[in-house]
């Protein structure tokens, strides 16, 4: 057995920021199942709000504001007026400790437009900003490198948590094979997102939800995780991620008339609307026949915007269009289509990212959780760009700071250590030893293909029954999936098997909660009922593991403070 | 239909790597990594590599691709199609895990070693530190780097001298020497300019062939020796050597082969130069020594124009 005071799951901006505020004093340890500089974080690139008015005026009530109306009010205002109020002093402190940003010519940090804002207060490095954050993070780490324990590839596969108190994690380590339960005062979780689990995706082969899928197994509810956020503007055919900075620095989306399709449907914003709208926007120009030559795409044209600014502020973009289909956007505009990109819901944290199992405020001690696998609420159903980065740093410095404030006063405690490897052992005993009829990779592809049809930007009561019964049917399939690699090094084939389980674990979670919540509301949108409905619905799902292990569902309030729901427009 | 021939070594297994090949109908468009992918999930679940984002972001997935070394997740396999087939391989200068996967530990130490971070030497303002955007220009190529560890695959030096920081951390290195929010500048390239440092770096250019991303580890090399020697930092064999390099050719036009190492040590570096002996001894013997009169070439006057030219 292993043990730290504190230990950290995942090493993206969340996990890296908290292990920060730890590492003084208190032995922290962070557990990763790639290298710290994989994390997805680094994926982002459009930037990072704040409120700064480096290019025009600006405050935090707009931002809050932007914030709230984006979320389609499900957004917990005391906690988003809290991240708002806490964004200039984070990004100041990640450019103190060296991070690199673009800058305007008087030296400041530049900012420009983004989706849902309205004021320009996306702070950037060129379209690398997850990047530049994440290494300037990994840079302090290395600093502290005597006080952070860093695990990399090692994978956590259960969270010890008895009696509503959090114990430890039991980890695998990929190279060796190794199984070692870790002891600490307090757990964070800090392991991202879940939408791997749809065909077209901008995620990570690593955004596979195992930490909330986790957290559920060991008895938490998740919260609000019907909510999927699909971006608009994903590479065809490949989901990969065209940032929205493409259309903050004035890109245009085509259809295949020619036409700038936005007039139609958020005629002030344009382009510029929230996610959730512009991808309804180019998945209805697209059903109704006007994709590009009538197929399931449009364009992203930025020429335009001319070389120059092409290659001093998008240059990435660029790249990636060269390299994965071909399309230089200085000459040719881009063929994109909606991809599944951020996860709003997930592990019911507070503003301190202490888990909160229940409306009544019902804790789990020691177990905390920031960044995208949390649920803050700080998105609700839909969230703004660049208030992702935001989160995961507003809030894994929060977190770092209370489980600092919790655990140098906090005991470890005793569990039977024998049991816990037991079942780890039992889970992975039960690949190894299924019938292998199955092929691992048709039951991801038709899970990938439902949840992605049937599950995706347009949802209703047929198709989400229909997804239902399938992803049952895979589970079942799951069972009998086929394995070959017995091995202990590497053995990244039973990393996919665990993977996939998950997937299939939490889908049914997005289907159950999508199922339940009769109206639509930001990333939700139900064609049976295609309304906001406010006096039944403003509320957050928890969707938990019943004592038969099937699913139950609760719910809990919003908390509404400055602004009251009202119509939402751009 | 394309023959994969792939490096595999499974240590529990197998007491020495060997090539396995795989047939694979390669869709169109496919990455690298998409193939890879078909392979494991249609063919042999055993085949074991990293990877991650597939958006050429992490620096998971890089693998040697006949012969050198590719991010996986961003290059075509159609460009590197050879007669029907491609070799896949893991990178070089490090030892191999499983099949495609090395130990990075070498690669991350060796980052760590040149402390990068920042070390400016005030308290912080209360807003954000300005920087011009000509400033922000100076670092903007080295922090692409994705530390996919590519350069250090087909490094030359690391080959020779494992000791060698090597073309990733130096890349990470310059990023903090030209940081115009560092007071450690001169410390950081003392440091550097020892042995193992950037004086080492053979100028082979492997390192900016085979970068994924605008880092170009050797550029951002020479542009620190620049910087050392503005600074002063001189008294090292890496600087010697540079100054006596031009102070030949600008003299006589070609190299003088036997002062180059006399200088490059030190002409007072009484131990530096007897360490020259034995080598010296073994061209003779074997014919490999240069003339020992040093003539200058014919055209002059061409090389004291270039230099010239080079001085405005």
């Amino acid at each position: 057995m292993l043990t730290h005071d504190v230990i950290i799951v995942g090493s993206g901006l969340a996990g890296m920021r908290a292990a920060l505020e730890l590492c003084g004093s208190l032995d922290t340890a962070i557990i990763s199942k790639v290298y710290p500089t994989r994390s997805h974080s680094g994926a982002a690139q459009g930037g990072i709000a704040a409120s700064l008015a480096n290019s025009s005026d600006d405050s935090w009530e707009l931002h809050m504001y932007d914030t709230v109306k984006g979320s389609d009010f499900l957004g917990d205002q005391d906690a988003i007026e809290m991240m708002v109020k806490d964004a200039p002093d984070t990004i100041f402190e990640m450019e103190h400790m060296g991070c690199v940003f673009s800058r305007t010519e008087d030296g400041r940090i530049a900012q420009r437009e983004f989706g849902g804002h309205s004021k320009p207060r996306a702070c950037y490095a060129a379209d690398r900003t997850g990047h530049a954050l994440l290494h300037a993070l990994y840079e302090q780490v290395m600093k502290n490198a005597g006080k952070i324990k860093i695990y990399s590839e090692w994978y956590v596969l259960s969270l010890i948590i008895h009696d509503n108190i959090c114990k430890g994690v039991v980890a695998y380590d990929i190279k060796t094979g190794k199984i070692e339960v870790f002891r600490g005062k307090a757990v964070i979780f800090a392991t991202g997102g879940y939408g791997r689990a749809f065909r077209i995706t901008s995620n990570a082969f690593a955004s596979t939800g195992d930490g909330i899928v986790a957290a559920y197994r060991a008895g938490i509810p998740l919260e609000d995780m019907e909510f999927v956020q699909f971006h608009p503007t994903g590479l065809y055919g490949q989901g990969i991620l065209v940032s929205e900075a493409a259309r903050g620095e004035g890109g245009y989306l085509i259809n295949g008339k020619g036409e700038r399709f936005m007039e139609r449907y958020a005629k002030a914003k344009m382009e510029l609307a929230p996610r959730d709208i512009v991808s309804r926007s180019v998945q209805t120009e697209v059903n109704e026949g006007r994709g590009i030559d009538g197929k399931d795409y449009v364009y992203i044209d930025l020429r335009h915007l001319g070389r120059e600014k092409i290659l001093e502020k998008l240059p990435q973009i660029r790249q990636l269009g060269i390299d994965f289909i071909g399309v230089d956007c200085i000459e040719k505009p881009i063929p994109i289509q909606p991809t599944a990109h951020y996860s709003m819901g997930g592990i019911p944290a507070d503003k301190d990212g202490q888990v909160i199992i229940d409306d009544k405020g019902t804790k789990i001690t020691g177990f905390y959780a920031a960044g995208e696998c949390a649920c803050v609420s700080v998105h609700g159903a839909n969230r703004l760009g660049t208030n992702s980065l935001l989160d995961a740093l507003v809030f894994g410095r929060r977190t770092g700071k209370a489980v600092f404030e919790f655990a140098r006063n906090a005991n470890l405690s005793d569990f039977n250590e024998g049991r816990e490897i037991d079942s780890v052992k039992a889970e992975i005993d039960a690949i190894f030893d299924s019938k292998g009829t199955e092929s691992m990779n048709s039951i991801r592809n038709e899970l990938k293909e439902t949840m992605m049809s049937d599950c995706g930007i347009f949802r209703n009561k047929q198709r989400l029954d229909d997804c239902l019964k399938k992803v049952k049917e895979l589970q079942d399939r799951f069972k009998s999936a086929k394995t070959t690699d017995r091995g202990k090094t590497f053995n990244t084939e039973m990393f996919e098997a665990i993977e996939l389980g998950h997937m299939l674990e939490f889908s049914e979670l997005i289907i159950v909660s999508a199922m339940a919540r009769e109206e639509s509301r930001g990333s939700h949108a139900r064609t049976d009922f295609p309304k906001r409905d406010d006096a039944k619905w403003l509320k957050h799902t928890l969707s938990y593991k019943k004592p038969d292990g099937g699913i139950g569902l609760k719910y809990k309030p919003v908390t509404i403070t400055k602004h009251q729901p009202e119509e939402r427009k751009y | 239909m394309v023959t994969f021939s792939i490096y595999r070594f499974n240590p529990e297994k197998d007491g020495k790597p060997y090539y396995k090949d795989y047939n694979l109908d390669v869709p169109e468009g496919a990455t690298i990594l998409d193939c890879l992918n078909l392979i494991k999930w249609t063919q042999d679940g055993t085949l074991t590599y990293r990877m991650s984002c597939r958006s050429a972001i992490c620096g998971s997935c890089a693998v040697r691709v006949n012969g050198h070394p590719r991010l996986a997740c961003k290059t075509q396999a159609s460009a590197e199609i050879i007669n029907g087939r491609m070799k896949i391989e893991p990178l070089g200068n490090a030892q191999v895990l499983k099949d495609l996967v090395v130990d990075l530990e070498l690669f991350w130490k060796k980052i760590e070693k040149t402390e990068p971070w920042l070390m400016p030497d005030n308290s912080p303002p209360s807003k954000e530190r300005r920087q011009s955007p000509q400033d922000f220009h100076r670092i903007d190529a080295a922090s692409s780097c994705i530390m996919c560890a590519a350069c250090c695959s087909d490094c030359n030096s690391w080959a020779a001298d494992e000791n060698f920081l090597g073309p990733a951390a130096l890349a990470k290195a310059q990023r903090f020497v030209d940081d115009s929010r560092d007071s450690a500048s001169l410390k950081r390239v003392k440091d550097l300019s020892r042995t193992t440092g950037i004086w080492d770096c053979t100028h082979c250019g492997e390192c900016v062939e085979r970068c994924p991303t605008d880092a170009k580890p050797m550029d951002r090399i020479i542009s620190m020796r620049t910087t050392a020697l503005k600074m002063g930092i001189v008294n090292n064999n890496g600087a010697r050597h540079a100054k006596a390099f031009v102070e030949s050719v600008r003299s006589s036009g070609r190299l003088n082969e036997n002062m180059l190492p006399v200088k490059s040590v030190g002409i007072f570096n009484i131990l530096g130069l007897l360490s020259l002996i034995p080598v010296g001894i073994r061209m003779f013997l074997r014919g490999k020594n240069p003339p020992l009169i040093h003539k200058h070439i014919d055209e002059m006057d061409d090389v004291k124009r270039i230099f010239k030219r080079f001085q405005k």
